[in-house]
């Protein structure tokens, strides 16, 4: 685990935080739908008469393709210690360590997702709204249900909660909670399979310079009752 | 070097070629290689593949797992630099609001122009495309034929370097024998795809692709391309020794450091620099074409990007090969009083006849590609298979003219950050999966998607086109294009059929479809257009100069020391991918260029 503060701000103050009237609204908002727009990378503006604008701090269109990049070199952070610490449990909700591959915090999915939410492009805006939103709603609910914030809850009870929201998000995948699950879900599983680690555990065994390439060998033929080419 | 400032350029240039993609670093090449002067005006900055392609880098170095952002909307990894959709303070506007109506136009800003994004595929067009007039009753037939063509397409290739077989299609031509590098395997899905194609009378053959499967015969294409010119034979035999075969992994569309998938700058400017005879002038924006007190283009006349300023360069000949659209708006732009429409536009045809391709994919999941024992399918990155039209020779019994192929996209391809959510239709899970049981299912159901996109004719028509817009203006102050696009039923009709035909061969093939093919709703289906990067026209060629703008020779009809270089001259679009017949047709050009020049006929 990393534990470095480098390149995060202390927490801003647009984060959500949580008073008893927020604490409310949040128990009320976990019924009601809030509506999500449609993420699109490059703007609804498409006749090409205007470029989306933009804060500053993107990579620019001419950025170094070969550089190796880490979350924090090209923007600031955003997430305080304690919104990492829960982001790196629901990663590993999300991914766990299992018999063949390790979990998704050992990989430092949960700094993608900080590099994420703090993106400065239109793309990411919702996603950081939501998953901010959601960070807090889910402590509030465990504080609720549990009386206690969800990192300090026994792990059965962090998976449940998980399970719920995963009905909800199949339910409906933009409306708030299941939103927040299924952006949660998309991002640290995406994360995980493009890390070497994902990519061996899924299965992929290509990007690799080979002098030549022969087709699928014999036994995958054989498991599709395909003839040797 | 002779990668000149506007300062360093030379008096006058024998031909002046405005744009370094497919069509202006053909007629680069070639024109350099018989000895004349040369100077090349790219809007863009230098680029150099070998040394700025991120070859294998994994999406976990790329800010933000890689994925589009108005920086780089194609993804970080993409090798499109400045370019896009949208470039800031480059606009264009479409006519309509309408959404079924707009136009989507992909500007390429850097040395090689679009040939750095770009799938490979290098299809000819058929004999029936030549002839859609003829054959259809709508659109245009070209001023030539096939086989008019075909020396020029079997010279594009073995310059080039491209894989795929001879298969007798009709309509989808094979290449002259020795031709063609020979193809990769199909991969697992490909050949499944094949067996279960083959009963419903569509063969599944290998797709012709700009990618060396194997190095180049340095000693025996030179010979053939430059007969009697040892200069170039030589220049053209090095080039090709540098040329490796594909390594088979990583993405031809992030470029390719070992110049195995071809591009402008690896292939065709790398030589003609070495001639001496080329000037590489970058961050040059041409917006006038000058011409002389007889009528014949002079020059031209652009803005130095890094300095704002405007400069002069002077030429015997002008080619203009900035991208189809780039190269009207370039002419629409070049107004005098003996044209006071825009450059060579006596027949008022200047931005007429716009087309693209008819496209949509279709996708399934394929339970016998479940649980594969674990392999490596790259193969050469991309596609490998595709479905050429399979039924030309019954083009009478549909209700639609034009057909369309259909490449295959499958494979168990590196993972992006969309794999997140790819399983949850085929999940058991009662939630969205998640925990060990996503690992589980991710691991089975991984390389067990299939896609088929299919990519169709388009004949010209009235309701496609573009002008100088009135009021817009890009930075520099460049009257900028509007678009009027609006499909017509022929394409409406064609995506229905496409979208029913690819269902057929997916369910042929066991496959489970999570979104219904949309063949009931094919305005809904139809890519916008521009969408596929394939739009050319604008600049028609044809027979007759009032009804074209160009002859055969990419000549325009008006200002005959004028060439139009890229995709805008042609008459509509073929069931092909457009980049080999700019390839050919700027070839072509170049030869018969180069023939009159010494004729001293211009």
């Amino acid at each position: 685990m990393n534990d470095s503060t480098d390149g995060r701000e202390p927490a801003g103050k647009d984060l959500p935080r949580v008073d008893r009237r927020t604490a409310l609204r949040w128990m009320g908002a976990a019924t009601a739908a809030i509506p999500v727009l449609e993420r699109e990378a490059l703007g609804a503006e498409r006749s090409g008469t205007r470029r989306p604008r933009l804060p500053a701090g993107g990579y620019g269109p001419d950025p170094d393709l070969l550089r190796s990049y880490q979350p924090g070199d090209l923007w600031s952070l955003t997430l305080n210690d304690a919104q990492r610490r829960l982001v790196m449990v629901l990663c590993d909700l999300v991914m766990p360590a299992d018999e063949s591959s390790p979990s998704a915090s050992s990989l430092g999915v949960h700094d993608f997702i900080d590099e994420w939410i703090s993106s400065p492009y239109p793309g990411q805006v919702e996603d950081r709204r939501i998953l901010l939103e959601g960070l807090a709603w889910i402590d509030v609910e465990a504080i609720r249900s549990e009386g206690e914030v969800f990192v300090s809850l026994p792990a059965e009870k962090q998976f449940k909660m998980c399970q719920a929201l995963a009905r909800r998000a199949k339910a409906s995948s933009n409306t708030f909670p299941g939103s927040f699950f299924y952006r949660l879900r998309n991002l640290v599983a995406g994360a995980y399979y493009t890390t070497p680690e994902g990519m061996e555990d899924i299965g992929y065994r290509g990007n690799t310079p080979q002098d030549r390439w022969d087709g699928p060998p014999p036994e995958v033929l054989e498991k599709l009752n395909l003839p040797p080419q | 070097m002779p990668i000149v400032s506007p300062k360093q350029l030379r008096e006058r240039y024998d031909v002046i070629i405005v744009g370094s993609g497919a069509g202006g670093g053909q007629m680069a090449y070639t024109l350099t290689m018989e000895g004349l002067k040369v100077l090349v005006l790219e809007a863009g900055r230098v680029y150099d593949p070998v040394s700025e392609t991120p070859m294998l880098q994994t999406w976990n170095q790329a800010p933000l797992r890689g994925v589009a952002t108005p920086d780089k909307q194609y993804g970080f990894y993409d090798a499109s630099i400045e370019s896009g959709w949208e470039l800031p303070g480059e606009p264009y506007t479409n006519a309509s609001s309408e959404p079924s109506r707009q136009f989507r136009w992909w500007r390429q800003r850097m040395l090689g122009g679009r040939t750095n994004h770009w799938g490979r595929v290098s299809l000819r067009n058929g004999p029936y495309d030549f002839k859609t007039r003829s054959r259809q009753g709508i659109g245009f037939d070209w001023p030539m034929t096939y086989q008019d063509l075909a020396p020029w397409y079997d010279k594009a290739e073995m310059l080039v370097g491209i894989f795929g077989d001879q298969e007798g299609i009709e309509n989808s031509p094979d290449s002259s024998p020795g031709v063609l590098l020979p193809p990769p395997k199909f991969r697992a899905g490909e050949i499944l795809a094949r067996e279960r194609a083959r009963p419903l009378g569509i063969s599944v053959v290998p797709v012709h692709r700009a990618v060396l499967t194997q190095q180049q015969d340095a000693w025996r294409i030179p010979g053939r391309l430059h007969p009697g010119n040892p200069r170039a034979q030589r220049l053209l035999a090095e080039n090709m020794r540098l040329r490796l075969k594909c390594l088979f992994a990583t993405d031809c569309h992030r470029g390719c450091s070992i110049k195995a998938a071809f591009d402008s700058t690896s292939v065709y400017l790398a030589p003609a620099l070495k001639t001496g005879d080329l000037d590489l002038l970058p961050q040059a924006m041409v917006h006038q074409v000058t011409l002389n007190a007889m009528g014949k283009a002079s020059g031209v006349v652009f803005i130095d990007k890094q300095s704002g300023r405007e400069h002069r360069a002077r030429g015997r000949v002008v080619v203009i090969a900035g991208g189809s659209q780039e190269s009207v708006r370039l002419l629409l732009n070049s107004q005098s009083n003996r044209f006071p429409d825009g450059l060579a536009n006596s027949s008022g045809l200047v931005g007429k006849y716009l087309t693209d391709s008819v496209a949509r994919r279709v996708s399934a999941q394929i339970p016998a590609l479940e649980n594969l024992p674990l392999h490596n399918e790259d193969g050469v990155v991309g596609q490998q298979a595709y479905m050429p039209w399979w039924l030309a020779g019954e083009q009478e019994t549909l209700d639609f003219p034009g057909g369309y192929k259909a490449l295959l996209v499958s494979g168990r391809k590196m993972p992006n950050l969309n794999i997140g959510r790819r399983f949850d239709q085929v999940s058991q899970a009662d939630g969205i999966p998640f925990g060990r049981q996503l690992k589980e299912e991710a691991r089975r159901y991984y390389g067990s998607f299939q896609s088929i996109g299919a990519q169709g004719a388009m004949a010209a028509n009235d309701d496609c086109y573009c002008e100088l817009d009135p009021v817009v203006k890009d930075r520099w102050g460049i009257p900028v294009l509007r678009f009027h696009w609006k499909w017509s039923e022929d394409e409406l009709r064609q995506v229905s059929h496409q979208q029913r035909a690819m269902a057929e061969i997916l369910e042929a093939m066991g496959g489970r479809f999570f979104k219904r093919p949309l063949a009931e709703q094919p305005e809904k289906a139809i890519r916008q257009g521009g969408t596929i990067i394939h739009e050319v026209g604008g600049a028609i060629m044809g027979a007759h100069p009032s009804k074209s703008v160009t002859n055969q020779w990419c000549q325009t009809w008006d200002v005959p020391n004028l060439i139009v270089g890229d995709g805008a001259t042609f008459p509509g679009t073929a069931d092909k991918n457009p980049t080999l017949t700019i390839m050919a047709l700027a070839y072509r050009a170049a030869d018969h260029l180069v023939d009159e020049m010494k004729k001293g006929n211009l």
